[in-house]
């Protein structure tokens, strides 16, 4: 089998019995990249060459004392919005286009200690704010299965990646679903870890209280090896838990469900819901119940108001993080301009593109005097119903099953002229952020004209365990992972 | 909820944002919409109920005042769009009178 085709897992196996060596890994991706990149666009900045003298060094150093770690000479691309020191991170936004880290983030630095290779950064909706890609100020990625559609996003790059096989595993970031949606609409495994979970030190800053970093996979069984690796308490991040981490691989040993309470969401499964999304969601439940799971019908009702609060919380969290891009200390300043608001006013009206600008004016105007009470104090107490929702919910069952997004994949174009539309697109993966829990998407099968369709598998608080051990055992029942992209 | 073209240059300006005429346009339209869709929020009797602003429940963490190493001045300024000597250079910011 073709090494570009291999998971993570398989992968290192090779490489750990030293049956291929680490050049012979990115050659073999270099080939697949030169392939399949110039349709894809999966990348903003491609990094095979930093790889190749990387690699060579590390197979020098084996030939003398074979020691490897789990994450040893593996590709992986990583979402440019994560820090990689000496390599520039842009965020997709001509704000960063010339930025070069001086450190690396948290997750980054846990990754090079394993001597993982950097294969290249991988294309975002600005600034992560987007569903699509197309907001990226560097030109939209395509999803692999019909390059006429969207990838998703905001970690479109990402997913895209991973789904055309040019990278083993890659990194993205989740706010309202922007691991979860890519995920699903490229046929991968993408997993949004619990709020806390990992160190977002090194991550540029969204809506702080509500980003994760997490792993993006061609099946299960990776998401939960490189979770392991990134997962931790970091003094670095406040915010992140003092949590012990787990052994994940040892969630997938159980191959059925019995004793597990599996709740499905009625308010999911409403007018909007795509025919196909429904059918196939709905037969995975049924394939959930084969493998010994219960199923309970439960009910999240605050769900319809999750769209509204992220919209006025998350905005409200990006005015106030993107204040620091003023053209100072780093980053575009405009020139010619003449005095100090000025400066800070064309270097942002030239940093940013028309979605950053238009969260910006909205968390402004809903931090803005006479507005906060009625907006952005009225979210914050209608997240905590939210929360409460899902509090209530999970004292009847284990885990909650719903469809990753309303529809597969849609065209490029299709929602871009309608922010609210784009917006309502995330409307089953936003409420998980709100409540700051654990959710995995996977496949779950596909559309008629061939696109892939994406379940959700939402958690406790820190049980990636449980929605591991759920979706392992239904991807290795149904298969659905094994199918690839008609790219070639 | 109706935003007119004068509280989008008001909100810009708070932003720090230079907005075009198109875009002061397009925006008070956009924002209208979105937050016409934002209002649904009002349908939730939220009396008594405790705001989330953080879901983890911590509220302070501290760490011991000690001396660390910290970026060295060469690194800090190399991603400066413009410096001075081992500074930031930026436009004067005090009027002369």
């Amino acid at each position: 089998m073709a090494l570009h085709k291999l998971t993570l897992f398989e992968l290192q196996r090779k490489f750990a019995a030293g049956e291929v060596s680490a050049a012979e890994i990115v050659h073999a991706y270099g080939l697949r990249i030169g392939q399949v990149e110039p349709k894809v666009r999966a990348f903003v900045n491609q990094t095979k060459d930093q790889a190749m003298a990387q690699a060579v060094e590390l197979d020098r150093r084996l030939k003398q004392w074979r020691k490897t770690e789990p994450l040893m000479g593996m590709p992986i691309a990583i979402k440019d919005n994560i820090c990689t020191e000496g390599v520039p991170t842009t965020c997709s936004s001509r704000m960063l286009q010339r930025f070069v880290p001086p450190y690396d983030a948290t997750v980054i630095a846990r990754l090079r200690k394993q001597e993982y290779l950097l294969i290249g950064k991988t294309n975002l909706d600005e600034f992560a704010m987007g569903s699509s890609t197309e907001h990226s100020a560097f030109g939209p990625s395509r999803n692999p299965w019909n390059l006429q559609c969207v990838p998703g996003g905001s970690s479109g790059g990402s997913a895209a990646a991973v789904a055309a096989d040019e990278c083993v595993a890659a990194l993205g970031s989740d706010t309202g679903g922007s691991i979860r949606q890519p995920a699903a609409f490229c046929g991968v495994v993408g997993l949004k870890p619990t709020y806390g979970r990992v160190s977002r030190y090194g991550l540029v800053a969204f809506a702080s209280s509500l980003d994760q970093i997490g792993p993006i996979t061609k099946d299960v069984r990776d998401a939960a090896l490189l979770l392991g690796v990134i997962a931790g308490h970091d003094p670095m991040d406040s915010t992140s838990a003092d949590v012990p981490v787990p052994d994940y691989g040892k969630a997938l040993v159980k191959k059925h469900l019995r004793k597990l309470r599996v709740g499905v969401p009625r308010e999911f499964f409403t007018e909007g819901l795509d025919p196909e999304v429904e059918q196939a969601v709905t037969a995975a439940i049924g394939e959930l119940k084969n493998l010994g799971g219960e199923i309970k019908d439960i009910e999240l009702p605050r769900t319809d108001a999750a769209v509204a609060v992220y919209y006025v919380l998350a905005t409200a969290e990006a005015s106030s993080n993107l204040a620091r891009f003023d053209g100072v200390k780093f980053g575009l300043r405009a020139k010619e301009t003449k005095d100090l608001l000025d400066l800070y006013m064309k270097t942002r009206q030239e940093g940013f593109g028309p979605e950053v600008k238009r969260r910006i004016m909205l968390g402004t105007y809903v931090l803005s005097a006479g507005y906060y009470d009625a907006y952005y104090g009225k979210a914050q107490a209608v997240r905590t119903l939210v929360r409460q929702d899902f509090e209530a919910a999970f004292k009847e069952v284990d885990v909650i099953v719903t469809p990753a997004t309303p529809t597969p994949a849609f065209k490029l174009g299709e929602k871009s002229e309608d922010p609210l539309q784009m917006y309502l697109s995330d409307v089953f993966t936003i409420s998980v952020n709100l409540a700051g829990i654990p959710a995995i998407a996977l496949p779950c099968g596909f559309s008629r004209t061939g696109l892939p369709i994406g379940m959700q598998v939402i958690g406790r608080a820190f049980e990636e365990e449980t929605i591991l051990r759920v979706a392992h055992a239904y991807e290795q029942a149904a298969q659905w992972h094994l199918k690839k992209p008609p790219i070639r | 909820m109706k935003i007119t073209r004068e509280q989008v240059e008001h909100v810009a300006l708070l932003a720090r944002l230079h907005l075009t005429d198109e875009e002061k346009d397009v925006f008070a339209k956009q924002l209208s919409q979105i937050l016409g869709h934002v209002e649904h929020l009002n349908r939730y009797d939220t009396a008594g109920v405790e705001p989330t602003a953080t879901v983890i429940g911590q509220v302070n963490v501290f760490r011991d005042d000690e001396v660390r190493p910290s970026l060295p001045v060469e690194q800090a300024l190399a991603n400066a769009p413009d410096r001075e000597g081992d500074g930031f250079h930026v436009p004067k910011i005090i009027e002369e009178r």
